[in-house]
Order: C-alpha cells, then sequence, then structure tokens
C-alpha cells in the first residue's frame, strides 16, 4: 500500500528510492539522502557504497549492539557492516566511483541547471568546507540523482537556467527529485516526468527558473 | 631488520617545513601517537597532505590547534571547525583537491607516474591553471604526482620487517600514503614477530616502511 499522503522531504525520499534497482551499488550523500533507506521498494535490496572505502554498511548500532569503532560511514559516525560486505583503501574506493562502478549516486544541492551542472559544493565568501568526494561520485557515478526542496529557504528556485556557484560537476545529473516533481535531463533539456498530487504543471513553472520541456502525459511520483 | 623504535627515536626524522603525508577519514585511521611526538618534538610551519583535519581537539587538529600548519592540500576541512576558523581567519593557507585526485596524485607520487588524467573537476574551479588533454573526445585535467618528506601511518598490525595490516575503514588513505614519501614511519596498535602475518593479507609490503612505533 503507497501513503498516498506523503510530502516534503518524505516524498522526495520515497521517490528517489524508487530509481533504485536490486543489487544497486548506491551512494547516499549526507542528510536527506540517507532517508532513502526508509522507503526501499519491498524485494529491493542496495549495497551502500561509502566514500571512505567499504561497501554495506547498514548504519548506527543499537543502544546495546556490538560495533567496531573502525566501521564508519562517509560522516565517520559508526555504523555496522552486514554479511557480504568489505573494506578497502581510498584508492580503490574512487577508482570503483570513477570507474562508473557505482549505479547510482544521491547529493544534495544548492543549485542544478537545465544543462545537468550541479553546485553543492560551496559558496563562496560563506563557506570553506571543501568538495570531499562530491566531485568524484558526481562524474563517476552512471545515474546522478539530486534530492532538493524545490526553492530555497527565501523561496527563490534552485533549479536555474545556469548556475551561478562555482560547479561541482558539469552536465553530469541525470534527475532532480523535489516535493513538487521529477525532472529528468535529456539531450533535450529538463523533461517534467511527474508531479506530486495535487500539484500543477503552473505550479511548477512559477516556481522553477529553468526552462521545462512539458510532455503530453506527465506520472504521479506516488 | 628489526625497524621497531621508539617514539623519539623516530621523531628524530620530523623537522620544520617539511611536507608531511598524514592519513585518516574523519579521526578514522589517524596516526595520533606520532602527530602527539611531531608536537612533542616541536616542528612548525608544516605543510600537510591529508584528506581532512579529523575533529576539534583530535588527530590533526592537534597540529591544526598548535599552530603547526602552514598549508594543507586536502579534500575536506568542515568536520573540524577549528580547521575552518583559522582558514578564514588566513593563519592556514588551503588547498583543495577532489577526494579521488588525491588518491591518484599521490598514488603517482608512490609509482613514479608524473600524474595523471582524470576528467573531475573540468568545468568547476578546480581546473583553474591546469593542463585540459582531450583524448577520444573526452577532456581530462593533468594533475600532478604528490609527494611528501615523511608519511606517518597507522595500521592495526605490524611485523617487525614493517609489513603492515589495516583493519576496516581504518584503512582509508593508509595504504596508498605509506607508498609516496621519503621516509614512512608507521604506529601500530600490535607489533607481532616476522612470519606471524599471512603473506596474503598484508595491505603494504615491509619495504616500504622505515620504522615502526608502537601506537
Amino acid at each position: 500500500m503507497t501513503d498516498m499522503t506523503l510530502q516534503g522531504r518524505e516524498l522526495i525520499a520515497y521517490r528517489t528510492a524508487r530509481f533504485f534497482k536490486d543489487g544497486d551499488l548506491v551512494n547516499l550523500g549526507i542528510g536527506m539522502p540517507t532517508m532513502c533507506l526508509n522507503f526501499l521498494p519491498e524485494g529491493v535490496d542496495i549495497w551502500i557504497d561509502s566514500e571512505n572505502g567499504v561497501i554495506g554498511l547498514t548504519g548506527a548500532p543499537k543502544e546495546d549492539e556490538e560495533f567496531d569503532p573502525n566501521v564508519v560511514d562517509a560522516a565517520g559516525a559508526v555504523s555496522l557492516l552486514r554479511p557480504g560486505g568489505c573494506c578497502f583503501d581510498s584508492f580503490t574506493s574512487f577508482g570503483l566511483i570513477r570507474g562508473g562502478h557505482v549505479a547510482v549516486t544521491v547529493l544534495g544541492a544548492y543549485e542544478v541547471d537545465q544543462e545537468g551542472n550541479l553546485a553543492n559544493w560551496t559558496v563562496p565568501g560563506k563557506t570553506v568546507a571543501g568538495m570531499g568526494g562530491a566531485m568524484d561520485l558526481v562524474s563517476g557515478a552512471r545515474t546522478v540523482i539530486v534530492m532538493t526542496e524545490h526553492c530555497d529557504k527565501t523561496g527563490k528556485p534552485k533549479i536555474l537556467k545556469k548556475c551561478r556557484l562555482p560547479l561541482t560537476a558539469a552536465g553530469e545529473v541525470d534527475y532532480i527529485v523535489t516535493e513538487l516533481c521529477v525532472l529528468h535531463r535529456t539531450a533535450e533539456g529538463l523533461v517534467l516526468e511527474e508531479l506530486a498530487p495535487g500539484v500543477t504543471v503552473e505550479e511548477v513553472i512559477s516556481k522553477t527558473e529553468a526552462e521545462l520541456i512539458i510532455p503530453e502525459t506527465i506520472r504521479s511520483m506516488i | 631488520m628489526d625497524k621497531v623504535v621508539s617514539l623519539e627515536k623516530a621523531m628524530e626524522a620530523l623537522h620544520d617545513n617539511q611536507t608531511i603525508l598524514i592519513p585518516g577519514f574523519v579521526n578514522i585511521g589517524v596516526p595520533e601517537t606520532l602527530i602527539k611526538g611531531i608536537i612533542d618534538k616541536g616542528c612548525k610551519n608544516l605543510n600537510i597532505i591529508s584528506n581532512n583535519t579529523s575533529v576539534r581537539g583530535r588527530g590533526i587538529g592537534l597540529l591544526v590547534h598548535e599552530n603547526r600548519i602552514r598549508h594543507i592540500t586536502c579534500s575536506h576541512i568542515g568536520s573540524n571547525t577549528e580547521t575552518v576558523e583559522k582558514v578564514v581567519a588566513g593563519e592556514i593557507d588551503v588547498t583543495f583537491v577532489p577526494q579521488g585526485t588525491l588518491c591518484e596524485r599521490v598514488r603517482a607520487g608512490g609509482a613514479g607516474i608524473g600524474g595523471v588524467l582524470t576528467p573531475v573537476g573540468i568545468g568547476t574551479p578546480v581546473e583553474e591553471g591546469k593542463q585540459i588533454i582531450e583524448l577520444d573526445g573526452k577532456k581530462y585535467l593533468l594533475e600532478k604526482a604528490l609527494r611528501g618528506d615523511v608519511a606517518i601511518i597507522h595500521a592495526w598490525k605490524a611485523d617487525r620487517m614493517g609489513n603492515l595490516v589495516y583493519r576496516r575503514t581504518a584503512r582509508n588513505f593508509n595504504q596508498i600514503f605509506a607508498t609516496a614519501a621519503d621516509i614512512v614511519i608507521c604506529e601500530a596498535e600490535e607489533i607481532v614477530e616476522v612470519g606471524a602475518l599471512d603473506p596474503d593479507m598484508i595491505h603494504t609490503p615491509g619495504c616500504l616502511v622505515d620504522m615502526i612505533v608502537k601506537a
């Protein structure tokens, strides 16, 4: 039974999780992307790739569960490792990432545009964290999905004609999933493929700076 | 062929102004015993190559706190708020390198290769000042090899010849960084006799390691 009342970040996570196929190696960015794990479709078992050099993490141990302090996720937090999981060095890890062996990477965005450009690592004059593994992941994964709220906190569009912030990678984004819609970046441009329940084409257009291709049939996100 | 030495003896190889490779991901697999040795010896004005700077007050964060670092080449400093503050204040210079590119550059440095071609960074600020090479219709950045004067390494087990085994995700950058410095010093959680490690399970061959210290 699908919950038709899903909305906001839960709806974004629910829909994003429907891109995963059974057995996929998937890298989930820190924050909202990890919510996808709560919405995996029945019969879909994915393997989590963590760029610090491990496949098969399953999340934080419960209070009385034994754990190994040497097993951490890409945020440095202790995690459990499932049977069949494996650990390797950073060189092997990024070879897997750049080499197209990761099926899907899911990340957030400051800005994303109609050419598939993504900016999610720096705001000049405001942040100095560094790009970490984001550039490698966006350049190398076979499918790049951006999960983001459709507009920023002040209500300005985040889906633009052209990113203004420094890029993470150029022309690599395949799908954008928001609380309003699913956009597919094709050779022709951004196609509005799905709408959230109750959301109209006009609402999406009014909250998007990018030019959108509107097909005859638009599916529901749920 | 016993390479096990005291921390004081190992620190004779460390000096002001050196370029030091320090592995670790956030604060896992960081050689903290050796970092404390560097602080106690008083080395300063260091040029650090690392993935990040641990967390405030731990690991590489100790060198940040004690103002021993002049420049860091790394992929991320966000996990250590003190590093961010010192970079913003202009007390530490930072050069950001994509994490996979950092791996490849250090690997090249340790493997006798001048550099690598990677598509990562094309169309981003990372490409500034670098040569772009087009091969079969695809653009790549020429990223040059990186090496250090010294690499300090954290292993789970070492035998007395320097054969190393890392544990779980504490392996991260240790295996690559152990290949790319003039002097390689390893701290090990456990030091075992030669022959005690299964040859097929050794991650770093002992020929790469110059000195071993008990972590």
